[in-house]
C-alpha cells in the first residue's frame, strides 16, 4: 500500500457547549486507500466528517486534508475533494449533461476538460441515450453511479462518501463499489461511512467510533482476528455490546 | 390475517405496485424485502388505509382496506418509514399521547412494551427529537404497540440505523410474536430476510418470490463458490474475463462466483488465477443467502 499520507488527524476535539462530540481522534489515511468510517448513530462520525470536508472547524487538534490545514485552509480543502451523500447528490431538475456542466463550473474546470470528462463518464456508464434526460427520470441505481462519477468529476485526490448506498438493490450496490474500487486503483483516496457491514469488508482499513472516540482501527481481517469473530458485523457487536445482545 | 389480491397502484407513468398478491398468516413475522423504489412503502400505505389502490383488494383481519378503513385503523400499529412522533414532546409524553388517542392507558398494555421500554425509560423526560436513531426506533415501536394492535405494520424500521440497534430491534420483534401479534415488516437489508417466517421479495413493483427463507435458499439452483484473496479489484476483473465463469460479485470479504453451464471447473479457475499472478487465494463451495438469490434474479432480469 502507498505510504503517502493524504489525511492526517491528530487529537481532534470538537465540543458543542459541554458536549464532546469528537474526543481526541487521531488517525492517518493513505493515498489510494479505501478507508471505512463506522460507528453507531450519534457516535460522532458526521461531526468528524464535516470537519474533514472543511465545513466546520474543530475545537482543537492538528488536521490536514490533502496537505491543507483544516483551521486555516478550509476553502482549499473544498476545492480539492469530492463529496457524495445519500441525502444530496445531483439536481433532479437538470439533465445528466447539465449537472456535469454545473459541477465542472463550480470546480472552475476549463470548458474543454468539462466536455472531455462528460464524454468519458457517459461512455463509461453507457448513458448515451439518457444524457439529456432529467435526473428525476432515471432509476435510482443509475443515479447512484452517476452521483459518484460527478463527485469525482474534477479528479480530486480524495472523495468523501457519506452512506452512499442506503437502500439500493444488491446488484447496483456492487456495481457502485466496483466504481469505487476502480477509482481507488487509479489513486483516489476514498473515505466512506456506511451502515452495511459487508461494505466495511470492502475497505482496506476500518475505524469504529463509539461515543466520540475511535475504539478500533485496523484492516477488516485483523479486527476479526482480534475479536475472534467471522464478520465486521460481529466485531461491531462485540465492541458495542460486550456482554452480547441481551434483549 | 392479511390478504392482498392483485393490488395495482400507478403514479403518473410509474407503476409502483404491479399486480401484488400474497397472504400473511396470523401470528406470522412476514418480511417484504426489496430496495428503494421497489414499491414497499406504497403497498404499506395501501394496507394502512392511507392511500387507495387503483385496483385489487386487501383485507386485514377480514376488513377491506377501502370499506373497512375505520376498523382497520383501530387494530393496526403502524411505524412509517420516517420518524413521525412528536419531536417536541418527551418520550413519556409521546407514549401517553398515543395511549390516550387509542382510548387506553400506558399501564393497561405495559406488559407488551416493557422489554423495549426499559431501554429508553432512563431517557423518558428527554424530548423525542433529541434521541439517537436507535432510541427513536424503540420509542416508535412502543407507540405502535401501546394499544395492543392485532397487526403491526413496520415500514423500513431499521433503515439508516446502526448494525447493533438493528440486531436488537429484530430480537424485540421476534419476542413480540409470542404475544400472537401478526407482524409485516419491510426492509432493504437482505440479511434481515433470514429472521422472518416467510418473505416476499419485491423489485420494481413486482413480487417475484414468496416463501420461507430456507426454502428460497434451497431453491437456489446454481453451484456457488467463494473466492478469497488479496487485491479484490484485480481478482474480480480476472474472474469475469474467464470463459468458465458466469458471474462474479463481491460479498463482504469474498467474491461469489457461479459457473457457465453450472459446471464448477475449480482446477481450471485455480490455474487461471495463478497464471494471472494471483497468490494465496482460496476457492470453496458455499451455501447461498437471500442476497445471492436476489442478485441472480436481478442479473437474469437485466440480460
Amino acid at each position: 500500500m502507498n505510504h503517502e499520507k493524504v489525511i492526517e488527524v491528530k487529537d481532534l476535539v470538537k465540543k458543542f457547549g459541554s458536549f464532546v462530540a469528537n474526543d481526541q481522534l487521531s488517525f492517518t489515511v493513505y493515498k489510494g486507500e479505501i478507508f471505512g468510517f463506522l460507528g453507531a448513530n450519534g457516535a460522532g462520525k458526521t461531526t468528524a466528517l464535516r470537519i474533514l470536508c472543511g465545513l466546520s472547524k474543530p475545537t482543537s487538534g492538528e488536521i490536514t486534508v490533502g496537505g491543507y490545514n483544516v483551521q486555516k485552509q478550509s476553502e482549499k480543502i473544498k476545492q480539492n475533494i469530492g463529496y457524495m451523500s445519500q441525502k444530496f447528490s445531483l439536481y433532479e431538475d437538470l439533465t445528466v449533461v447539465e449537472n456535469m456542466r454545473l459541477y465542472g463550473g463550480i470546480y472552475s474546470m476549463p470548458i474543454k476538460q468539462i466536455k472531455a470528462r462528460t464524454t468519458e463518464i457517459i461512455q463509461k456508464l453507457r448513458l448515451e441515450k439518457q444524457k439529456d434526460s432529467l435526473i428525476a427520470s432515471l432509476p435510482l441505481g443509475i443515479k447512484q453511479k452517476l452521483a459518484f462519477s460527478v463527485a469525482v468529476f474534477h479528479n480530486p485526490g480524495i472523495v468523501f462518501l457519506d452512506e452512499p448506498t442506503g437502500g439500493v438493490d444488491p446488484l447496483t450496490r456492487r456495481q457502485f463499489w466496483e466504481l469505487i474500487y476502480e477509482e481507488a486503483h487509479n489513486g483516489i483516496t476514498v473515505f466512506v461511512t456506511t451502515h452495511y457491514m459487508d461494505e466495511a469488508e470492502y475497505c482496506d482499513r476500518v475505524s469504529i467510533m463509539s461515543e466520540g472516540r475511535i475504539v478500533a482501527l485496523d484492516t477488516p481481517g485483523n479486527l476479526k482476528r482480534q475479536y475472534n469473530v467471522q464478520s465486521i458485523h460481529d466485531v461491531f457487536i462485540s465492541i458495542a455490546r460486550p456482554g452480547g445482545i441481551g434483549v | 390475517m392479511i390478504t392482498v389480491s392483485n393490488i395495482k397502484k400507478t403514479f403518473d407513468s410509474v407503476i409502483a405496485c404491479s399486480d401484488i398478491t400474497f397472504e400473511v398468516k396470523p401470528g406470522e413475522l412476514f418480511g417484504l424485502i426489496g430496495p428503494d423504489g421497489a414499491g414497499k412503502t406504497t403497498l404499506f400505505r395501501i394496507l394502512t388505509t392511507l392511500i387507495l389502490p387503483d385496483s385489487g383488494t386487501a383485507l386485514l383481519d377480514g376488513h377491506d382496506v377501502v370499506k373497512g378503513y375505520k376498523t382497520i385503523r383501530t387494530i393496526i400499529g403502524y411505524m412509517p418509514g420516517r420518524f413521525s412522533l412528536y419531536q417536541d414532546l418527551s418520550v413519556e409524553e409521546n407514549l401517553e399521547f398515543y395511549a390516550t388517542v387509542f382510548g387506553t392507558t400506558i399501564q393497561k398494555n405495559y406488559h407488551l412494551i416493557k422489554d423495549i421500554y426499559t431501554h429508553i425509560e432512563p431517557f423518558k423526560k428527554r424530548l423525542a427529537g433529541r434521541l439517537s436513531g436507535g432510541m427513536k426506533q424503540k420509542l416508535a415501536l412502543c407507540c405502535a404497540l401501546i394499544h395492543s394492535p392485532k397487526i403491526l405494520v413496520l415500514d423500513e424500521p431499521t433503515t439508516g440505523v446502526d448494525a447493533v440497534s438493528r440486531t436488537e430491534f429484530w430480537h424485540m420483534l421476534r419476542k413480540l410474536r409470542k404475544n400472537g401479534i401478526t407482524i409485516i415488516v419491510s426492509t432493504p437489508y437482505m440479511d434481515e430476510a433470514g429472521l422472518c417466517d416467510r418473505v416476499a421479495l419485491i423489485q420494481n413493483g413486482v413480487v417475484f418470490t414468496i416463501d420461507a427463507p430456507h426454502s428460497i435458499i434451497a431453491n437456489f439452483r446454481k453451484c456457488l463458490y467463494a473466492v478469497k484473496g488479496k487485491s479484490k479489484y484485480r481478482l474480480i476483473k480476472d474472474l469475469r474475463a474467464s470463459p468458465v465463469i458466469d458471474s462474479a460479485h463481491v460479498f463482504g470479504d469474498a467474491i461469489h462466483i457461479t459457473f457457465a453451464d453450472d459446471k464448477p471447473e475449480i482446477n481450471l479457475v485455480e490455474s487461471y488465477l495463478k497464471e494471472n499472478g494471483h497468490e494465496g487465494f482460496s476457492i470453496s463451495e458455499i451455501p447461498a443467502t437471500i442476497e445471492d438469490y436476489f442478485l441472480q434474479w436481478s442479473l437474469a432480469e437485466t440480460t
